[in-house]
């Protein structure tokens, strides 16, 4: 029974590697996502994840399944993305989340377009849903590095990235450090999409940066035990998802997100912070 | 009022939104050392006044001349836009006063917590420690924020209508720390609306009314007069003003 647990990982090697592609993504994908949700950025990271297709797309119109060609495609169109949806809400009428949302729809159509143009509908497939149980050294290790400058920049961006959530005012008269940080942390959101993107696709890989963050929400008020409890989610549904699809031989990358849906479910019913269950029988009130 | 001892002077600032002036050709210096208030119907630009200072806000026209670094100021601007809804606890937030010692990542050292623990005794927060920021009142808000100013421990600091929706007793309080930044020859520059309190603690008053009015001893600027004539200049927006042809510094 208990080797149901481990006896896939113990025995495939393609499990193994897809474990370890996985936990990589967690530990990067977290606390990145932690951050996007509480600067109220969920749905930037959402269309982000979209704006890296034709970018990938160009990269393998060009090269084919290359790892290079597409990661470097994916971050040049995720930054001119952002970039762009910045510029456009800063100068014009129209807010930020409506030039995203529309430079998203764009970036969408294009991509599937240029990868149609030269591939087959499995490569379509490849692009927007990942390959998670073909990941090659190469791969594996540009997961890790990503997941590493990620834990390592955030570290040293801490307290900046906390002060232009909570007090940009203040950050602003203390110190320059706002927008140079903003920019940097926009690079590590394309980053870890991108390496996401390898793995998951381009549909599906801002879902393990969300629903780890979004579900961590409901267990802690605290921003640290919120970030350690977002890479746990995002380590235990890509387990989860890995079994599941092993043994129920379902698509790895949708099983992935749908287990990390699954826990962000069970949080916001049973979550000690505003959980469902709580809000509807809060017991009754205190003496103080 | 020596040169050598002035901390801010204006050389014929005019500071605005667009190209229509807030505060209009201000010409003047205020001493090292100053407790001011700022006075003047809503619209004036006193808390335009103070962006400017603190550097948030260039001006349109004229100088403003800082003696000492920027960093030198601490800024409490009027209903702080904090999101409370972030999980942060009252000591960080405190905490964050120490910026310009600790920097990007400095630690913050044990002589440092002493201080931290301070500010919070100074302010009434004892015990508020690790309370999520979510779960203040507005006066306790208003007391961790100048717990952070107190840990900011700056030669200037600008506080912009410190006391709105503050209760007598928060008031009190924190007029108090006020009193001691004075006794510390701290300069203080407060936006107020609260004559009488002004004319208890504030020696000095800038009245403003985009133009200033008056500015000197409170007693003397706080003449009904003067305060009719601020009242006068109504807050008027003329879609056809003409360029202003006054000389600049």
């Amino acid at each position: 029974m208990l080797d149901l647990f481990y006896a896939p990982f113990a025995e495939f090697e393609f499990m193994q590697r897809a474990l370890v592609g996985v936990i990589a993504i967690a530990l990067g994908g977290g606390p990145v996502g932690v951050f996007l949700m509480l600067r109220r950025m969920s749905l930037t990271g959402d269309a982000m994840a979209h704006a890296i297709l034709p970018g990938a797309a160009v990269g393998y119109l060009l090269a084919g399944l290359s790892l290079p060609a597409m990661t470097v495609g994916g971050l040049f169109a995720g930054v001119i993305v952002a970039v762009a949806a910045g510029l456009v809400s800063r100068f014009t009428s129209l807010k930020e989340d409506a030039s995203l949302a529309a430079f998203y729809l764009l970036s969408l159509a294009l991509g599937v377009t240029i990868v149609s143009l030269r591939g087959s509908n499995v490569d379509l497939l490849h692009v927007l849903f990942g390959t998670v149980l073909a990941l090659d050294d190469s791969t594996l290790l540009l997961l890790a590095s990503i997941s590493t400058a990620t834990v390592l920049a955030l570290a040293v961006l801490y307290r900046p990235l906390v002060l232009e959530c909570v007090d940009p005012i203040f950050l602003r008269s203390v110190s320059r450090s706002g927008t140079p940080t903003h920019l940097i942390f926009l690079g590590l959101v394309v980053m870890n999409l991108v390496g996401g993107f390898h793995a998951l696709g381009t549909l599906l890989a801002v879902g393990m940066m969300m629903l780890p963050a979004a579900a961590s929400r409901f267990w802690t008020s605290d921003i640290t035990t919120m970030m350690i409890v977002s890479i746990a989610v995002g380590i235990v549904s890509g387990f989860s998802g890995l079994l599941l699809s092993f043994h129920a031989e379902l698509p790895a990358g949708p099983a992935i997100i749908l287990s990390a849906g699954a826990i962000y479910v069970i949080s916001l019913v049973l979550g000690r912070e505003g959980g469902l269950l709580w809000l509807a029988w809060p017991g009754r009130h205190l003496e103080a | 009022m020596s040169a050598a001892s002035t901390v801010i002077r204006f050389d014929e600032v005019t500071l605005g939104y667009g190209r229509r002036p807030a505060v209009h050709h201000l010409d003047g210096e205020i001493p090292a050392g100053s407790l001011m208030a700022v006075v003047g119907p809503n619209g004036a630009g006193k808390s335009t006044l103070l962006k400017g200072i603190v550097g948030t806000l260039k001006p349109l026209d004229g100088h403003i001349r800082l003696k000492g670094p920027a960093s030198g100021i601490a800024y409490l601007p009027q209903a702080a836009e904090i999101d409370r809804s972030f999980p942060l606890s009252v000591y960080d937030l405190v905490a964050m006063g120490l910026w310009s010692r600790s920097g990007l990542f400095g630690g913050i050292a044990r002589r440092d917590r002493t201080r931290i623990e301070e500010a919070l005794a100074a302010v009434g927060l004892i015990g508020f420690e690790r309370r999520p920021i979510s779960t203040l009142s507005g006066g306790q808000m208003q007391r961790a924020l100048f717990a952070r100013l107190l840990l900011q421990d700056a030669p200037v600091i600008l506080l912009d209508e410190p006391f709105t929706a503050i209760d007598a007793k928060t008031t009190a309080d924190l007029l108090d720390l006020v009193r001691r930044w004075h006794d510390e020859s701290r300069t203080v520059l407060a936006v107020l609306h609260d004559l009488d309190m002004v004319r208890r603690t504030f020696p000095q008053t800038l009245l403003i009314a985009r133009e200033p009015v008056a500015w000197g001893e409170t007693g003397e600027v706080l003449s009904p007069e003067n305060l009719l004539k601020a009242r006068r200049m109504v807050e008027a927006y003329d879609p056809h003003a003409d360029v202003c042809h006054r000389s600049a510094a």
